[in-house]
């Protein structure tokens, strides 16, 4: 397998920073900065990183959802659509709306949000399903909308109901039904399972894994619970400061983290079976409006030697599918990834 | 054996919907539990199990439909709210809604030394104030003259602990501290809660989802379902040999942050949770896979397996 022809989402150097009019100076905050990503096809990929760090902009690059005060600055985003790259911001809004849902679709945090409190589960269905495909037939969206519940397990009566009824998981699962209706190529997550119970919480990421299963499609997870990730995420990348300072498989992510960041957020997690003390990252989370000099970890970091005040370093390979962006590990290159 | 705080028998019900369909809800229901001195004793559940409830019912915000609550001995009288305040002291969910975005950290400080006339002068008030932060890694400097905004929400929740210490307290309420804050600095408050208990020998009732937590700072634990207490016993009996079938799948559904560890198999989840709270018998019962007939009619009483405590039919042959 090649993995160059099977990237179906990349970025390329992506900066994408919000410009904020304050008594009338410009405020920027540099959300997402100098981003390589390149997501496969059939791949689980998770972004785990604290709050604060960029992860929900840099969803929004990637679901083309770019809308003023958030400005892409520089670096492109691009989509493999049936075979051929095409560069997201040469799209126009008519050919965005249709690619959403249909290739690219979100499934936000709350599911309050999304579903109308005041109309029946069927009814946001029916809206959706019209709205993208033409249907004929008054019963069609809504056979269409009971056939893809039965094949994800969920009970149809849902559907008759309102929001408010169903529990908080359930909700949850509906909305991902919802987002995989049309069964797209892209699935984007941003924490769908923050705020759920942890027994809940497994069953909307079983309800994930089997929607991905079957579609053969990819999901993008955004989600600070490292526990998640490791259950799910074929791939993950930890994102620091708007940055992605390591990429690597889950599995060597976990045992062989080697940014010093990495190793803290791993290190930090209790474990059932082992009371050996653990530490919290020291410090806290740098603010975006007011990023340090050089590698934006520096003041947080055991290892800080006087390069990393003054530089940022590229991306080194410490093995074929692992890179990290420290200076303990080498100067690195950047540019088009993977 | 010395008992700080002893819940015996504390029961809530919750009234809901109007005169013509009204449903009586038992958010917490016949629950009997205590806490040593010196001890970080957790409650943990998911969310509509009740644990909540019964820590607002010992900090005095609601009131209990029956049952006692013994502080150092003392009952709690009705009307008498004071009882708790200085020897029992609570800590939030969400530092950001604990602190008045408009008002200076430090005034919450000054408040506490008024309202319980700890210091005679403002020097000595501040040298308190300081005396406190430093036990939780600040100092009067880092605080004095600055807004909520100022802070991160981990720092939020140590001043908020710091606050809470003024007063000298025995036990200390802590309802999900660490769940509104960044997992990276997680550690950084609990490892906070076990320097209190060695060093300062303060009691906590620790209040969570997080099981991974409790496993690393408590020393007992009850895990609650749907308003009763299904399992307690010490953290190693109840989290690393759990013996109800409801403690097993809470066990089995953390995502632990170990790739060896992943998930095995599917599982059911309820529909509503109304339905679960006005089941006969054991709640559990709709979902539990070693259900039995006994299950959906009677209640089950609490056995003792192995020194932890079980409500489940399973263990009817060990005595009770």
């Amino acid at each position: 397998m090649s993995m160059k022809n099977n990237t179906i989402l990349r970025t390329e150097r992506l900066h994408a920073h919000y410009i904020l009019d304050v008594y009338g100076k410009a405020k920027v905050i540099k959300a997402v900065n100098d981003v390589d990503l390149a997501i496969q096809e059939d791949e689980i990929y998770g972004i785990a990183g604290e709050s604060g760090c960029g992860k929900s902009t840099l969803l929004k690059a990637l679901a083309a959802a770019v809308e003023p005060p958030l400005r892409i600055i520089s670096g492109r985003v691009t989509y493999r659509i049936a075979g051929v790259e095409v560069d997201v911001s040469t799209l126009t809004q008519e050919e965005k709306r249709k690619l959403r849902m249909e290739y690219i679709a979100y499934v936000p945090q709350g599911s309050m949000s999304v579903l109308n409190p005041v109309s029946r589960i069927r009814n946001t269905y029916r809206d959706f399903i019209e709205s993208h495909i033409s249907v004929h037939q008054k019963g069609e969206a809504f056979a269409l909308a009971k056939e893809h519940l039965t094949e994800l397990g969920l009970p149809v009566k849902i559907l008759d109901a309102y929001p408010h009824q169903l529990s908080g998981g359930m909700r949850q699962r509906v909305t991902i039904a919802l987002a995989t209706l049309l069964k797209p190529r892209i699935i984007i997550g941003d924490e769908p399972t923050t705020a759920l119970d942890v027994v809940v919480q497994r069953g909307v990421v079983q309800l994930l894994k089997d929607v991905q299963a079957k579609l053969k499609n990819t999901i993008v997870l955004v989600t600070h619970d490292m526990g998640v990730h490791a259950n799910i995420a074929d791939r993950i990348g930890i994102m620091y400061a708007g940055k992605i300072v390591e990429e690597a498989p889950t599995e060597k992510i976990f045992s062989a983290p080697t940014h010093p960041y990495t190793h803290y957020l791993i290190n930090s997690l209790p474990k059932f079976g082992d009371k050996s003390p653990r530490e919290s990252v020291p410090g806290s989370p740098p603010s975006l409006a007011n990023l340090p000099t050089g590698c934006p970890f520096h003041p947080r970091c055991p290892h800080v030697m006087d390069i990393c005040k003054q530089e940022m370093p590229g991306y080194t390979q410490v093995a074929s599918t692992h890179k990290v962006a420290c200076w303990l590990v080498g100067e690195g290159t950047h540019g088009k990834a993977a | 054996m010395e008992k700080l705080l002893e819940v015996e028998h504390l029961t809530k019900t919750f009234t809901l919907g109007s005169v013509i369909s009204r449903v009586r809800i038992t958010a917490v229901d016949d629950i009997s539990f205590y806490i040593k001195p010196a001890e970080i004793f957790a409650l943990a559940g998911e969310s509509g199990c009740g644990k909540s409830t019964t820590a607002r019912i010992i900090m005095g915000f609601e009131h209990a439909t029956s049952g006692t609550i013994i502080h150092s001995g003392k009952k709690e009288a009705k009307n008498e709210k004071v009882w708790f305040t200085e020897g029992i002291q609570a800590i939030f969910q969400d530092p950001f809604a604990t602190f008045n975005p408009l008002r200076m950290v430090e005034r919450y400080f000054f408040e506490t030394i008024q309202n319980y006339k700890l210091a005679k002068s403002k020097r000595e008030a501040i040298e308190r104030i300081d005396a406190k932060l430093r036990l939780v890694g600040l100092t009067y400097e880092d605080l004095a003259g600055k807004y909520p905004s100022e802070f991160s929400g981990g720092q939020l929740q140590r001043i908020s602990i710091a606050r809470a210490l003024l007063t000298d307290p025995q036990l200390i309420i802590a309802d999900e501290p660490v769940s509104m804050v960044d997992a990276s600095l997680r550690m950084s408050i609990v490892n906070l809660f076990k320097r209190l208990r060695d060093e300062l020998g303060v009691s906590v009732l620790y209040i969570t989802h997080d099981l991974a937590t409790a496993y690393y700072v408590c020393d007992r634990i009850a895990i609650m379902f749907r308003g009763k207490i299904v399992e307690m016993g010490t953290v190693e009996q109840v989290l690393m040999a759990p013996k109800h079938p409801y403690t097993q799948l809470l066990r089995a559904s953390i995502p632990e942050a170990d790739t060896a560890h992943r998930w095995q198999g599917e599982i059911r989840l309820s529909d509503t949770e109304q339905d679960e709270y006005l089941r006969q018998g054991c709640r559990f019962a709709g979902r539990c896979p070693m259900v039995m007939d006994v299950c959906r009619r009677v209640t089950p009483p609490q056995f003792d397996v192995d020194g932890a405590l079980v409500a489940c039919h399973l263990y009817a042959e060990t005595k009770q």
